[in-house]
């Protein structure tokens, strides 16, 4: 392909972003897995999660459709599919099935999804640092859940507390999916922040009921 | 078919040839036993001895010039225990400072106190590494399979606990590749019995696979559907065993007996009856422990409830790591579809009981939780080698992490993370004009460093001086499809890398590796010789042996003339024997065997007679088994 072909390829709309590939040196778009022309695996390219696993960006997304693009995309990729291939292509494919990873551990997570949106959307995901929480009501609510599990003494006063938690981070899915629907992202920050609490008290909540438990 | 032309994909190497590489099989490298098998069109075999044993005991003889390594080998500890390693499994990827907490569950001498690098043993006069006696066992294995199948044996997948570290990972592929096995992947043995087990059965929906061997437990949970095999979650106790078992019923036994510091001899002996106990007591209500202490003999009655006290605790703590397991994978027992048991040690009926209790329903009874992980591993090694359409999507079983200011850890990779993952973290700098850095890597779930595992340090060294926090270093964590830790550490501002694979400092060093492949390959001929010549002495020995025992039962029947012969070809075998020529042992083997010729003969027509004349067959056969004497 001369130069000017391989410019108008390029600017062709449906095209979206095209490099050489790596083997055959014929274009092929970014999101390509293995190159049109000579089939060899390509690497995995600077994509959106959600392209990269074929699924419409946003915060609602069919969980179920989201597992089985991504299991179809690891049959093909998954390293177990390239031992007899030369070390360039098990490199390549590597590359391909840890980014296939990441995508998905990313987006199946609605904490980490709200936390990507935002970022993507260039917004600072107080979720993603360990900022400062300005949220004085969420402060007090903290305080004093944390002090009720410091001195609940039985199983069933700790499940009490668990199912609370758990109640709290159900309705904070249905703000942040509000939120984004609008693109309210100061919404979705303070309610991603606020499940982000939530769920790191379920998780000590787990733990002290193991202590309990051991304590029985 | 014939094939006109060879068509394949450009940038690709065509699948090596089988006579290239040698054919593929599973191997489970167990503590206790290590089986292996083949899988031909998604149908695993296990690979048998003539007997038909598929277990090949991990217990490796340094007693000879050559490791021998099986049954022999567990008849040796027997004999003379110093000159014999077993469990070696337990010590793989171990450093000094880990044999506290194994102190006491290594019957061995450790040479030296070497603080870097994996433990040392000394047996027979040897020092030697995990690695090493591991690439023993596999070399045993590679040729069993070889004998069994016909066929070079050149590659593997070997299957470790789904809780070994990074390093006993490591180590594990430093073993294979001394014995000359290019490892395809290393499988977690929970996840290759899921394998088994479910393609077997068309199993779908949530797994729990139970493994309890003689030192490890691991506990993994999986979603199986549609070929698709997910580890939700792992976890597990990589020095939990049956082999502790063996130990608590050997402690007891010591205390009930009131005998201080029993003789290694002593010590060795009683772990293998406490072992029979214990397998007697699956069976029975009651068996008799008995060995020899401070020189008395010494018996005691165990019942199966005392047995069931002792182990309880142990028992316990594995039903502590399944709850977690269910905890990080957020699934509730009840919705646990089958539980798989894996290992030697679940059939002890207090385990089957804890777990079924704790799972609410009858774990799965209808496989050999010895050949289930091999089977599955031999079945993992075909679809590498020839293609198929099962995906193993496995997980980390410990969270990996680096040392920052004041000793605590920050995570980079959390455990149960899908493989292969890699993540970057960016650190900084926290004096003014710092120019190097220490990256310490770890392996843990605890926050501070020493409650985690070290894996290994390396420095990044010409960060140009700058102001504290101003240097930006991304350190990047990468563990491939075999678990296995890369890290990089790269400066942005200036580009100045690092990389380290996570191994020096527990498995063998590079350079230590590349001496033992380099002698193990000049010294191949040479070994393939001394064992031909081990094997013709063994089989003049057992002649020997043989005709001794004839002579005392028949040697009425021989005149003294063929008697002297006899002696004299005797004499010669042995004489060939102590020297180092093998065709001369073969020469005078075979010259005593015409020697002795009449007199096989005249036993013969004896043995004959004495059956003609009416008396019991038990007695001819008694006659008969003099000459098999050995």
């Amino acid at each position: 392909m001369s130069q000017s072909e391989h410019e108008r390829f390029n600017q062709s709309p449906e095209a979206g972003p095209v490099a050489p590939c790596w083997s055959c040196k014929q274009p092929v778009a970014a999101r390509a897995l293995f190159c049109h022309a000579c089939g060899a695996v390509q690497p995995p390219g600077q994509l959106d999660h959600f392209a990269r696993l074929g699924v419409a960006p946003g915060f609602d997304l069919d969980l179920d459709r989201l597992e089985k693009q991504y299991l179809g995309f690891q049959r093909a990729m998954h390293p177990d599919r390239f031992v007899t291939k030369t070390a360039k292509e098990r490199a390549i494919a590597e590359s391909q099935a840890v980014s296939m990873n990441e995508a998905y551990e990313t987006l199946k997570d609605p904490l980490r999804r709200a936390a990507y949106l935002l970022e993507r959307a260039g917004k600072t995901a107080a979720v993603d640092k360990d900022q400062t929480v300005h949220d004085p009501e969420l402060l007090m609510e903290a305080m004093e859940a944390r002090e009720q599990l410091a001195e609940v003494a039985t199983i069933d006063d700790l499940e009490k507390l668990q199912v609370e938690a758990g109640a709290k981070a159900i309705d904070l899915l249905a703000q942040l999916s509000k939120a984004f629907a609008v693109d309210d992202y100061e919404a979705a920050n303070k309610a991603a922040t606020r499940m982000k609490y939530w769920r790191k008290f379920l998780e000590e909540s787990r733990a002290r009921r193991a202590a309990l438990e051991d304590a029985l | 078919m014939t094939t006109l032309l060879q068509i394949h994909e450009p940038g690709e190497t065509p699948a090596p040839h089988e006579e290239e590489k040698g054919i593929a099989i599973g191997i489970d490298l167990g503590t206790t036993n290590s089986v292996a098998a083949i899988a031909e069109q998604g149908k695993p075999e296990i690979l048998r001895d003539l007997e038909g044993d598929g277990l090949i005991p991990s217990v490796v003889s340094y007693a000879g010039s050559d490791p021998v390594v099986g049954r022999e080998a567990v008849i040796q500890q027997m004999r003379r225990p110093e000159t014999v390693v077993s469990s070696v499994k337990r010590l793989m990827g171990r450093g000094a400072a880990d044999l506290k907490s194994l102190s006491g569950t290594v019957p061995y001498e450790i040479h030296g106190d070497q603080q870097v690098g994996m433990v040392r043993l000394k047996v027979a006069g040897r020092v030697l590494s995990p690695v090493e006696v591991s690439a023993d066992i596999l070399r045993a294995i590679k040729a069993r399979a070889e004998a069994a199948l016909g066929k070079e044996v050149g590659q593997a997948v070997i299957t470790v606990p789904a809780y070994f570290d990074d390093a006993a990972r490591a180590a594990t592929k430093d073993a294979a590749k001394l014995a000359g096995l290019d490892v395809l992947r290393l499988v977690n043995e929970p996840t290759a019995a899921a394998l088994a087990y479910g393609l077997d059965h068309g199993a779908e929906g949530l797994y729990a696979v139970y493994d309890l061997g003689g030192g490890t437990f691991d506990i993994s949970l999986l979603r199986l559907q549609q070929g698709v095999f997910q580890v939700l979650a792992t976890g597990g106790d990589a020095a939990l065993g049956g082999d502790d078992f063996d130990h608590a019923l050997a402690e007891a036994a010591l205390k009930a007996a009131a005998v201080q510091g029993p003789t290694l001899v002593e010590a060795k002996n009683l772990l293998l009856a406490a072992r029979r106990t214990k397998e007697i007591l699956t069976e029975r209500d009651s068996a008799e422990l008995f060995g020899t202490l401070g020189g008395h003999e010494f018996r005691q009655m165990v019942d199966r409830a005392a047995f069931d006290k002792l182990i309880e605790p142990m028992v316990a703590k594995t039903l502590r790591a399944c709850r977690q397991v269910l905890e990080d994978a957020h699934v509730a027992a009840s919705e646990v579809k089958g539980v798989v048991l894996v290992g030697g040690s679940t059939r002890v009926p207090l385990v089957r009981s804890m777990v079924a209790k704790f799972f609410g329903r009858e774990p799965l009874s209808d496989i050999n939780p010895d050949e289930v992980v091999a089977a599955g591993a031999a079945l993992q090694a075909e679809a590498l080698t020839r293609g198929g359409d099962t995906l193993l999507l496995d997980v980390i079983p410990l969270s990996l992490g680096i040392e920052t200011v004041g000793g605590i850890v920050e995570k980079v990779i959390d455990r149960n993370t899908v493989i292969p993952v890699a993540k970057a973290q960016e650190f900084t700098t926290y004096q003014d004009g710092q120019t190097g850095m220490q990256i310490h890597i770890v392996q843990g779930e605890r926050e501070t460093v020493d409650a985690c595992r070290s894996l290994g340090r390396f420095e990044l060294t010409g960060i140009p001086p700058m102001a504290a926090g101003a240097a930006r270093i991304r350190i990047t964590f990468a563990v491939d499809a075999d678990g296995l830790l890369t890290v990089s550490a790269q400066e942005k501002t200036t580009g100045v890398k690092a990389e380290i694979a996570v191994k020096p400092s527990y498995g063998l060093g590079e350079d230590e590796m590349a001496d033992m492949l380099r002698d193990s390959l000049t010294h191949a001929r040479e070994d393939m010789e001394r064992r031909l010549l081990i094997e013709a002495r063994v089989e003049a020995e057992r002649m020997l042996l043989a005709l001794d025992a004839a002579l005392k039962s028949d040697g009425d029947l021989i005149s003294p003339s063929d008697r002297a012969g006899i002696d004299a070809a005797s004499g010669k075998v042995r004489k060939a024997m102590a020297g180092d020529d093998r065709d001369r042992i073969g020469a005078a083997v075979e010259a005593l065997e015409k020697a002795s010729h009449p007199f096989a003969q005249a036993r013969m027509d004896r043995a004959m007679e004495t059956a003609l004349k009416g008396h019991s067959l038990d007695e001819v056969e008694a006659s008969m088994a003099t000459d098999r004497a050995e």
